[in-house]
This record gives structure tokens, sequence and C-alpha cells, in this order.
């Protein structure tokens, strides 16, 4: 946990080390867990499926930190360290740097390469980084399409609906008629129709007994 | 029979093995980056195969109640590439990374000048990052490549208790030995231990500072031959205690002068589905299905 009561919080060292030395990231950042600690975050989920880990939020951040040292003057920069944390980040580290996209300063070049990320995260089958990708406000760099996509994801990879950011404001007829097609075919298949499932129906209005 | 595979290249084996594995009492690995059959042409290559160690397969590791942890490196053979040697500059980010407890598998091939240069940068960088390292002997060649490798660990200043090399027989068995480092036996159909002569190994010099592991990978190899080793010790008379030296207690003993190892987060896996973990419950149903 990042106490507030410790004489000397070991994140504080980490975000002194960024602002000094930005490029020092690269290392740091993985080094969180074993330098700062592990743990659920405030949802409770040690996975940070259903919201970030104490890990996430340290992450996150540096960084802020590494945002605020390279300033509104590099944003070339940022956006290619950003994307290298990601690029060469565990499964972990990957997931922080889809949950820290928010913190990114907006309209600079670092949030254009957020749908790019989120993008990526989509196209894998990690339960972790699919939630992460649809958990933020930084989700709505995705096309519709994407977003559906992402959401439907959801269903077969058993990340709970919970985990998606904005999900009553966003789904849409498409996306109920996508879920009405999916409880057709598990019916089809004499498999069970998902609560989430049902759920999705029930937003977009569409056949609530599937 | 607990047992954690020092070595063994799951990248090359499919879920089947894992449930094999899982069930002769696999609990804990290490996947050390090496070759993969095909020669890669650019670091690109291998970062997408980094990334896939410290990623996908840690990821299906886990869903068959195995911990998943790596070695990484620019492999000897590989080192003698130009176009791959880049990719000793992204090293750093990778050896920084939880999970990752070595690097390796580092070491030499053919013996040549690029080998040994890879080999001797690789150390240092083990240095600077307070990890062991895994060394990969030669298999022409075997005990010139093991004296020089020697040679260079003792060069780097790395403790010997940092480094194990690996793939020895009872021709380079009291070399490495002689220095201090951790003994490591592959025991791998046709090229190199098999497990009677294991133990005869074991019944000579005792248990002390031996991990035995299964090498599998692409080629005609077995992901169990460590449990067939444990299997070859009992019948000779060695305890259970004993195999859970040789097979578990060894092993960790080494990879947690990393301090990066992973064993506190085993999750139980019984025949197909975890028990309280529903994240991952669905998924893992999926193939069964």
């Amino acid at each position: 946990m990042t106490s507030d009561t410790a004489p000397r919080d070991p994140l504080d060292d980490l975000l002194e080390r960024v602002r000094r030395e930005p490029k020092a990231i690269g290392v740091l950042f993985p080094a969180v867990g074993r330098e700062v600690g592990r743990g659920p975050g405030p949802s409770g989920d040690p996975e940070g499926i259903l919201g970030p880990t104490v890990q996430d939020e340290a992450r996150t951040a540096l960084v802020t930190a590494l945002a605020d040292a390279l300033g509104d003057a590099s944003p070339d920069l940022l956006a290619e360290e950003v994307g290298a944390l990601y690029r060469f980040g565990d499964a972990e580290e990957k997931r922080a740097v889809l949950r820290s996209l928010p913190a990114l300063p907006g309209g600079g070049a670092a949030s254009r390469i957020a749908a790019g990320l989120l993008a990526d995260a989509l196209r894998g089958n990690d339960p972790r980084l699919i939630a992460a990708a649809l958990g933020t406000p930084a989700a709505a760099a995705l096309d519709d399409h994407a977003w559906r996509h992402g959401v439907l994801k959801c269903l077969f990879s058993d990340v709970p609906l919970d985990a998606v950011h904005g999900l009553a404001d966003r789904a849409d007829t498409e996306l109920g008629r996508m879920a009405a097609g999916y409880a057709a075919e598990r019916e089809a298949a004499g498999r069970d129709v998902p609560d989430d499932a049902r759920r999705l129906l029930s937003l977009t209005h569409g056949e609530t007994e599937a | 029979m607990r047992i954690f595979d020092p070595h063994v290249h799951m990248t090359s084996r499919t879920t089947d093995d894992y449930r094999r594995m899982y069930d002769a009492g696999v609990r804990a690995l290490v996947e050390p980056a090496f070759w993969l059959g095909q020669p890669r042409t650019n670091p690109g290559s291998f970062h997408d195969y980094f990334d896939g160690l410290i990623g996908w397969e840690r990821f299906r590791a886990s869903r068959f109640g195995i911990r998943h942890h790596c070695a990484i490196a620019l492999n000897p053979k590989e080192a003698n590439d130009p176009r791959c040697a880049e990719v000793l500059r992204t090293l750093p980010r990778y050896l920084a990374k939880d999970g990752v407890v070595a690097v390796g598998e580092v070491g030499f091939d053919a013996m040549t000048a690029e080998e040994e240069k890879a080999f001797a940068h690789q150390l240092s960088l083990a240095a600077e990052h307070g990890l062991p390292v895994l060394v990969h002997t030669p298999h022409r060649d075997k005990a010139a490549g093991t004296r020089r490798t020697l040679e260079l660990v003792a060069a780097s200043g790395i403790p010997p208790e940092r480094v194990l090399v690996d793939h020895l027989n009872e021709t380079t068995v009291d070399m490495v030995d002689g220095s201090g480092c951790t003994l490591g036996f592959s025991i791998y159909p046709d090229t190199k231990m098999e497990p009677e002569r294991m133990v005869r190994i074991l019944q000579r010099r005792g248990l002390d500072r031996v991990v035995v592991n299964s090498a599998a990978d692409w080629g005609h190899s077995d992901p169990l031959a460590t449990a067939r080793t444990g299997e070859a010790m009992l019948r000779s008379g060695f305890t259970r205690d004993d195999v859970d030296r040789v097979l578990w207690r060894n092993p960790v003993e080494f990879f947690a002068r990393s301090g990066r190892l992973l064993l506190e987060e085993l999750a139980p896996y019984s025949g197909g589905a975890f028990a309280g973990n529903s994240i991952l419950r669905a998924q893992h149903a999926e193939p069964d299905a």
C-alpha cells in the first residue's frame, strides 16, 4: 500500500528519479511491484479487472510525473516513452499504461497514441488488458465499431461488464443486435446465456428473454 | 512430488503438456530465452518472443496452476548474427521485470568471438541488475566450451552461487562442481542425460547444488522428464525428501537469489476449473467444451 503515514514513501523516491531523469522510467516502471508494493486497489480486485491495483495507481503516478517532467515542450518525447512502456511492458505494465491514459495531457501527441494502444489491448485475449482498455474514459478514443467488439469480447473472455466504463451511455442498438446474436448462438448450442449478455440486451432495449 | 522445472521451453509445448505437467506435480518453472529452431533475423523478432515469455506464456501457465518465470538473453547461436545483436540494447528493460529470474540462456554454441563478446556483455548486465545467470553449455566440443565458460564467469566477478551451468553430463560435472556454480542437468532423450545416469551422478556426488530439468522444447523431448528422474531416484533408494530437495528446494533456492520468484500466488487447479477464480474459470473451461 502507498501509506500516507510512512516516513519515507518508496513511491516518492521513484517519482523524484523520474522527474530528475525521465528516461529512467524504462527500468523503474517494471520495478513498481517490488519497490512500492502489490495488491488490490479500491475495487478489491487483485487482477485489476474491476479497477486499478496498487501497482496501477503507482505507475499512473509515474506516468504523470513523466508528463510533468517532459512538459508541454516535448509532446512527441512523451508519446514515444509512453508507447515504449506499453511496447516493452508485461501484462501488468501494459494494464497500468492503459489505466494511466486519462492522466496524459489532452490533445497532445501522447493522447493521440491512445487509440493504437487500446486497439492492441483488444486484439489479445488477456482479460486484464481487455478490461483496462474499456475501463477508463480513454476508451472514447475507440470508434464505435471497435468499442462494440471490445464489449462483446468481454462476454467471450469472462470480463464482467462492470469493468466497462460508461457502458450504459454508449451501448447502442447495434451492440444490442450483436448481443442478441451471441445469445441465439449460445441457445442453439444448448449453452447458458450469461447474465451479462442479458444485461446488454436490456441496456439496448433488445429481447430480455433471449 | 512437487516439481520446479528450472529449464523448459513452454512456448513450444501444448496445453496438454501443461495438464500432464500439473498432474505430475509441476507447480513452477523457468523458461529461458533461446533459439526457436528457425533463425531470427532482427531485434523485433526477439522483442515479440520476450513479450510472449513475460506475457502470454505466463498467463497460459497460470491457467493450469503453474507459475511461469523466465530468463531473458540473446542466445549464443544468434549472437553470431549481426542483425540480431542490437537486441542487447533493449535487454535492460526486460531484465527489470518481475518474474524475470535470470539472464539466460547465455554461453557458447560454436565458441566464436561474437559469442564470447555477447556472453561477457550479458554477464555484466546480470551483475548490474542483480540477477543470477543461466549458462548453456555447447553440444559440440562441450568440455572446452564448459572450461572457457568457467573462466569467463570467474573473470566477471559474479559469485559462483549465482551461476547455473546447464546441460552437464559425466564428462563436465566435476569441472563445474569445483567452480562452486550450481550444476544443471537436462534429462533429454538421445542427446543429453537420462534418469538412470542422473541417479548415478547423484549417488556419487550428493544432492547439493544440483538441479534437474527437462529442457523440453520443439525437439524430441519430454516435459515429464523431471518426474521420471524423481521416480528413478525413489527406485534407487533416495527418500522423498531427497527428491523434494533436487526437484524443488534446490532450484527455488537458486532462483530466489533474483528476488523475483512469484511462488506466493500459486493458483489451485483441479481437473479443468480454477477454484475461487471466477475470472479465469470460463476461459479455461472452453477447451473442454
